[in-house]
């Protein structure tokens, strides 16, 4: 008896036992992130040959987007005033950006279902950022297709388009792409968030992510004006590319907002993830006073 | 995730075996089965609806880009393109060219060996999920093709034609090419017996069934040879043909043409389904299953 | 109490005073109008649990019993009443607590399903923070008492139902919880492997004092590992006691079976009946309250007794009175 009580520690007697149990921050939210990730990626491992079969897969369904507006660009010169370069410009932003938001974050989408099936509550039950556990479920490696894709269009975009290059212009580009990606993030949060309400209703976060990022590769002034205007106050998907691009490619912008609007994409990406985690929190409250 | 997933044969409840001796009557059923399965998903189909609605909103205005450049682009006005792209976001899920019909249930049940309960069964299988899978289409165009395309009549200016003998071929057409989008993934579904793997080829087929249905941009655009093969492939029954009679561009026997293309493409591949059918029976009866 | 959240060192582990969870439900009342009502789901419930208590906590499907293990993990937060495990509010503290907790659903997996077991087990250890010395010894006393040993480096989805179920018990103990939740760990495993659970659990409460409450269906789990018991139904608790005065409280029938030396007619006896007669050997039930020796004195006084025992009740038969769901069911003789 004797030693079998000192097999086991005494419950709750460890030095240092409550260091952590402060409510978890950030840094918190990224350790488990990175945690659940890995045990993914290693998952994911497990069929190796699957795994590259649907990375190509993903790879080859992202360029068929960029398919089309070649074969757009078989038949004219200039689309909405944009030439080939300038489209895959604003093509390869958008879709690296998109693509990394939809690496980091796409499985925000499965949470209604977690809702519905009540496997949403075993997460609940660890010491954990329940949003680090949701973003990280079902970590879907095969999506680094979509972003190598964008990829390949940016550099190439970017060796044929015709801009001045000064070292602001060359500092916006990484810039836009990191807020970019932290803006579609958002949108996956926030969508997330809805899902507590509307469990079924994952396919309405699909207009606002994959929609917004079609709408992006497509120059502003090929769009009727209310619908700029939507994407640029209500929710700002302009930022991720369309403004700081503009200002880039040295193109008039479509709503005459001042110049220094072009520069603010980090400021709405930070306001955008800001406004995602309090609806998330919102969201989360609700789901634990109704458990619907 | 244990036990038989909804809607596969042995499911069947008593009333229609009862009706199995009357084969009309019994594939009818499945076919409302299929389509009441679908119906119960509300506030999905509402999103979905929403979904489609914004993705016709952008590319319509891509195409309004195009049209400005070329007007008459692949022989459409700009009213008649954007129509094609409103009927293809109502055909969206109705030819299940995003996937979502009933292939992964039937590679799920031929990975794990339900498949040979299902071959031993008085009803044909490839007839049983063709019914079924017809609900499914059914069920879309109505709840899912309807909303959209209403929503583009308000928004653009649509080359909708006013004679009921036109909306009545072009439902012909739908029903043509949702049997041949059909008969097209029951050969993808039926790869699973020889793949342990099918994942590479639904992807394959997923994408070639967007590319040349016409998802992406009228085949009529298409340059050159690319567009030739395209127009000639079975693909181009699930949407340009059906798109292309309602906008009325086959005129008198041309229709019956553009029918009789999507009839060929699908007694060819439902036959062709039929014939790999048997060959996996067999397969499955050496194998004892 | 332990307001300040150190956990009572002794004391009541589990605290609860008039909880309550009320559901907004709306139901469909025409094309679009919806009406809406409430449903407790949990309507008052008080109790408290000492550390080191095995506590069964039962009643039918629909009862509350899930609502309330969701509030006391912090899962559902309560709509009224008051709530303390380890002195801490779930509803407040949900991850607090969750170090200070184990729990273990049955039909549903926490494992890595494509990893070997002892990745999953690895996880727990780096989320928890568990430390490498207390997690090593953890570890090892799991793996010797649940025999885990030849299946730590298998992956999940080629274990049994059985060597899972092992597997996410001792997931639940690494981090050495003051409390253990167990909803339905015996479901749809077979007669070893539920003993083997059994046995463990037990061992593991004797051991270090782990509080737990259990959810089961199986009524041998409560009669092997619960000193207590309640029952909740409609979202009230409407026993909580030892076995014995549950059967008292479902005025159960303990079952005399007698041998006698010849075949006879049904005895007739104060006290008890007969239920069933087979040969030489009768069944009589009698009040499980009352004590079985005078039965047994008159019996043998007035009959060729040759050899008895005594039959205690079916609790399913039990709790199925106290419901009252089937109230003209018989007692099941011989069983």
């Amino acid at each position: 008896m004797a030693e079998a009580a000192e097999r086991w520690e005494r419950a709750g007697s460890g030095p240092g036992a409550d260091r952590w149990d402060r409510r978890p921050g950030p840094a918190e939210t990224l350790r488990v992130y990175g945690l659940i990730v890995r045990m993914w990626v290693r998952s994911t491992m497990a069929y190796r040959m699957s795994f590259v079969m649907t990375a190509l897969g993903n790879f080859a369904a992202t360029a068929l987007d960029f398919a089309t507006i070649l074969l757009m660009f078989s038949r004219i010169t200039v689309l909405g005033g944009f030439t080939l370069p300038e489209v895959a410009f604003l093509y390869g932003t958008t879709s690296t950006a998109f693509g990394v938001a939809d690496l980091l974050m796409g499985s925000m989408d499965r949470l209604g279902r977690r809702v519905r099936d009540g496997t949403l509550d075993t997460l609940l039950l660890r010491p954990a950022p329940v949003l680090a556990q949701v973003a990280a479920d079902r970590f879907a490696l095969r999506r680094l297709g979509r972003i190598t894709q964008g990829g390949l269009v940016l550099g190439w975009a970017l060796l044929r388009v015709d801009v001045a290059w000064t070292p602001g212009k060359v500092l916006l580009v990484p810039v836009m792409l990191v807020s970019g990606a932290a803006i579609f993030c958002a949108v996956f949060v926030a969508g997330g968030a809805f899902q507590f309400l509307a469990s079924d209703a994952s396919e309405l976060q699909n207009s606002v992510t994959y929609g917004g990022n079609t709408m992006l590769q497509y120059p502003p002034g090929v769009f009727a004006r209310e619908l700029v205007r939507g994407v640029t106050f209500v929710v700002p998907l302009a930022f991720v590319n369309w403004l700081p691009a503009l200002h880039i490619l040295g193109e008039p912008d479509p709503l005459g907002l001042p110049r220094w609007v072009d520069f603010l994409s980090p400021l709405v990406a930070v306001g955008c993830c800001t406004l995602a985690g309090l609806a998330w929190r919102a969201g989360l409250r609700s789901y634990r006073s109704t458990g619907s | 995730m244990l036990g038989r997933p909804a809607g596969v044969p042995g499911r069947v409840g008593g009333g229609l075996r009862e009706v199995r001796g009357q084969v009309g009557g019994f594939y009818a059923a499945v076919v409302v089965r299929g389509f009441r399965r679908y119906a119960t998903y509300r506030t999905a189909t509402a999103a979905g609806v929403f979904t489609n609605s914004v993705f016709g909103l952008i590319v319509s205005y891509s195409y309004i880009a195009l049209w400005d450049q070329r007007p008459h682009l692949g022989g459409y006005s700009q009213a008649q393109a954007l129509t094609y792209v409103w009927v293809g976001q109502a055909l969206l899920m109705t030819m299940a060219l995003m996937g979502g019909g009933f292939e992964d249930e039937l590679m799920e049940r031929i990975r794990s060996g339900d498949i040979a309960v299902d071959l031993y069964r008085p009803a044909d299988l490839q007839g049983w999920w063709l019914s079924a899978d017809l609900g499914r289409s059914a069920f879309h165009l109505l709840g899912r093709g309807v909303l959209p395309m209403v929503c583009g009549a308000l928004v653009f200016d649509l080359a909708l034609p006013s004679d009921a003998v036109t909306w009545l071929l072009f439902l012909v057409a739908v029903a043509l090419g949702a049997v041949v989008s059909f008969a097209v993934r029951f050969l993808v579904a039926l790869s699973a017996f020889w793949l342990l793997d099918g994942a590479g080829v639904s992807q394959i087929a997923w994408l070639a069934g967007l590319f040349f249905s016409g998802m992406l941009l009228p085949l009529t655009v298409f340059p050159g040879v690319l567009g030739e093969v395209a127009r000639a492939l079975p693909w181009a029954a699930m949407l340009q043909v059906p798109a292309d009679v309602l906008l009325g561009r086959h005129r008198g026997a041309g229709v019956l043409t553009a029918l009789a293309f999507q009839a060929c493409w699908g007694v060819v591949l439902l036959a062709a389904g039929r014939l790999l059918q048997s060959v996996a029976a067999r397969r499955v009866v050496v194998q004892g299953g | 109490m332990a307001e300040d959240g150190t956990g009572a060192a002794g004391g009541d582990v589990i605290e609860l005073d008039g909880v309550e969870k009320v559901f907004d439900v709306r139901r469909k009342a025409g094309v679009l109008r919806r009406t809406r009502h409430e449903v407790r789901a949990v309507d008052g419930i008080s109790f408290t649990v000492p550390r080191g208590e095995v506590v069964g906590y039962i009643g039918p499907n629909g009862a509350g019993k899930s609502t309330t293990i969701k509030m006391l993990t912090g899962i559902l937060n309560p709509s009224a009443g008051r709530i303390r495990i380890c002195g801490i509010d779930p509803a407040r503290e949900r991850t607090r607590l969750a170090r200070r907790v184990g729990v273990v659903f049955g039909q549903r997996t926490t494992l890595w399903w494509d990893l070997p077991l002892r990745d999953s087990y690895h996880l727990v250890r780096r989320m928890y923070r568990i430390e490498q010395e207390r997690y090593r010894r953890n570890l090892e006393a799991c793996v010797e008492l649940l025999d885990l040993g030849p299946l730590l480096d298998v992956p999940v989805r080629q274990l049994s139902l059985g060597q899972r179920m092992r597997g996410d018990i001792a997931a639940a103990l690494l981090h050495d919880p003051e409390v253990l939740y167990l909803d339905e760990p015996t479901i749809g495993l077979d007669v070893i492997s539920k003993t083997k659970v059994r046995s463990f659990l037990r061992e593991v409460n004797a051991e270090r004092g782990t509080t737990v409450l259990l959810t089961t269906h199986d009524l041998t789990d409560i009669e092997t590992l619960c000193r207590r018991v309640m029952v909740i139904d409609h979202g009230r608790l409407v026993y909580d006691g030892d076995l014995a005065g549950l059967h008292a409280v479902g005025e159960s029938e303990r079952t005399l079976v007698v041998d006698f030396a010849r075949e006879l007619p049904p005895v007739e006896v104060a006290g008890a009946r007969c239920v069933k007669v087979e040969g030489p050997r009768q069944w009589l039930a009698f009040p499980a309250a009352a004590s079985a020796a005078p039965l047994v004195a008159a019996v043998a006084d007035r009959y060729p007794l040759v050899d008895l025992s005594v039959r205690e009740p079916a609790i399913e038969d039990v709790i199925a009175r106290m419901y009252g769901a089937d109230a003209d069911r018989t007692p099941t003789p011989g069983t």
